[in-house]
């Protein structure tokens, strides 16, 4: 036979055993040129434009799960941040943006809900050199958009390698943060918002993906992921091979799942007609027993994941996962590596629980993992300043590095450090983490310009 | 290499071992025109496990139709049946 029994029953293993899937596939859609001088215009064509683009993609995805027996969890749409496409519609009249903004985000919403898409990604804005007018707007009305709407998610990103990073929008972000944990949803509204260093322009994942101005009208973006099956590969190998054996064999798992990726992205793409993009391959934990990373970093060797040794691990394991991916296909993008969203892998948020995983080594584990701070839960009076401060920590990890850096932190009200939380659903649970109670203020305040690095400035 | 404007399947069908299971599948083939092209059975421990190449692309059934279709079929014989287009496969197996 041209292919072996083996082979065969690897791929169905890899599928029903170890949770391999396609995370997300992402309609990425411009909106620019539904952007209207009136506000009442600019709603109706915004709605229309999302509709018309989006409303085969779920019957679509649904035919290619069942042709390539391979299953997609989430349809998912990016949009133009939204500062851009509402900018011209505004009336200077601050109540009455924010309630522009309100209704966009309320119709975005209900045609997510519409058409059966999971999440719509991109209400945010970029402000990396200095606020805009609209981003003032987009930024102060999240409080209410994130706790009055159930799939949009947002992003603001505060910094560049080649900016620096605007201290301006990471204050406001810090209150912003702290404002949403106040609202009905709290929690919830919190972990669609992300705050970004070197935002990516086609990051299919949510929250934080949104459709960036170098794009295509419209285009297919997928992200992959499979902690499960590359813990399987790992507990292949004998207990002492050694970590050359093992970066090998996390390369070949790589390889494999991104080409599978790959030819069903491209599928679904021509099957919409729309362009292909790019292939996110980032291990992605979820809830579900066995698709954890921290689960991957343990069986390295490590008897809790947050101890001496785990930064090392996630370098080898997110170093192996992009190398695979490259040499699989050409359209690597997104974020790609390892994700370690704290409350959605449950090894993860166990090891707060034991006291061994920290705050302060979540932000070492960033520097080379591949997002940032995400989905960490702190105590509700957390400071607005300590918001900041961690953005900025954050931030400056990732503009000195050349890396995509975010934060996706949630204050959760009247609870405070080794309290239980739980989000539900995809979003799992977790204890909240310490925070350190020696004040950041002062620096934070200083506000102005967080200059770029001189490896920035190559031209 | 797999000839571009082939349009084929691979069928597993993985369960206890019992009379007719190959002869219930193979006919869903006959019924719709599919050609089997190759077929590998194997029963490790009563387990039967079976791989069946077939080719589709003289019919206007999809891939994902035929996954649907054995799908049902799979409850009445007892087995799992996994369908893959096999695009899938080259690409994860074949460099």
């Amino acid at each position: 036979m041209q292919y072996s029994v083996n082979e065969i029953l690897e791929t169905i293993q890899m599928v029903k055993l170890d949770k391999l899937d396609i995370r997300t596939v992402t309609l990425g859609i411009n909106l620019l040129k539904a952007s209207d001088k009136k506000p009442e215009n600019l709603v109706k064509n915004i709605q229309k434009t999302v509709y018309q683009n989006a409303k085969n993609l779920v019957k679509q995805a649904h035919e290619i799960e069942e042709q390539y027996g391979i299953p997609i969890i989430n349809k998912r749409v990016t949009i133009t941040p939204i500062a851009a496409v509402i900018s011209p519609a505004l009336s200077g009249n601050k109540e009455r943006d924010y309630r522009l903004c309100l209704k966009i985000a309320k119709t975005l919403d209900q045609t997510a809900q519409k058409l059966n898409i999971d999440f719509i990604g991109g209400f945010g804005c970029l402000t990396e050199n200095g606020l805009s007018y609209a981003d003032q707007i987009v930024i102060e009305s999240l409080p209410q958009i994130l706790n009055q709407t159930q799939r949009v998610c947002s992003f603001v990103n505060v910094g560049t390698s080649r900016s620096g990073i605007n201290m301006r929008s990471v204050v406001k972000m810090g209150n912003i943060i702290h404002k949403i944990s106040l609202g009905k949803n709290r929690a919830i509204a919190a972990a669609k918002l992300v705050v970004f260093c070197n935002a990516v322009t086609d990051n299919p994942f949510m929250a934080g993906g949104f459709h960036g101005l170098d794009q295509p009208d419209s285009v297919i973006n997928i992200g992959i992921s499979g902690p499960g099956v590359v813990r399987r590969a790992i507990e292949k190998l004998p207990q002492d091979a050694g970590l050359d054996e093992i970066a090998a064999q996390i390369k070949k798992t790589a390889f494999k799942i991104t080409r599978a990726g790959e030819t069903i992205g491209r599928e679904l793409a021509k099957s919409i007609g729309v362009q292909f993009g790019i292939i996110d391959l980032s291990l992605a934990p979820t809830t579900q027993k066995g698709d954890s990373v921290g689960e991957i970093l343990e069986k390295l060797g490590l008897e809790t994941v947050g101890t001496h040794g785990t930064t090392a691990a996630l370098a080898l394991l997110t170093d192996s996962v992009k190398k695979g991916g490259l040499m699989a296909s050409s359209n690597i993008g997104g974020l790609s590596g390892a994700f370690i969203p704290v409350a959605e892998d449950k090894v993860l948020s166990d090891a707060v629980k034991k006291n061994v995983l920290s705050l302060d080594k979540l932000e070492a584990m960033t520097s080379i993992c591949s997002v940032g701070l995400d989905m960490v839960a702190v105590p509700g009076n957390t400071k607005t300043t300590t918001l900041a401060a961690i953005i900025a920590d954050e931030a400056a990890i990732g503009m000195i590095n050349h890396k995509t850096t975010a934060v996706r932190i949630i204050p959760v009200k009247n609870k405070k450090a080794g309290d239980y939380v739980n989000f539900g659903g995809l979003l799992g649970g977790s204890y909240l983490l310490k925070t350190h109670s020696a004040k950041s203020d002062q620096f934070i305040w200083r506000k102005g310009t967080l200059p770029a690095p001189i490896t920035g400035f190559k031209n | 290499m797999q000839k571009k404007k082939k349009k084929r399947a691979i069928i597993t069908v993985i369960g206890r071992d019992k009379v007719g299971i190959i002869a219930q599948v193979s006919q869903v083939m006959a019924e719709n025109n599919i050609n089997i092209e190759e077929l590998n059975q194997t029963i490790i421990k009563k387990i039967f496990t079976m791989v069946m190449l077939v080719d589709l692309t003289q019919v206007s059934l999809s891939v994902a139709e035929l996954s649907r279709k054995l799908n049902k079929l799979s409850g009445k014989i007892n087995c799992e049946i996994h369908v893959h287009d096999e695009k899938i496969i080259n690409a994860m197996h074949r460099l």
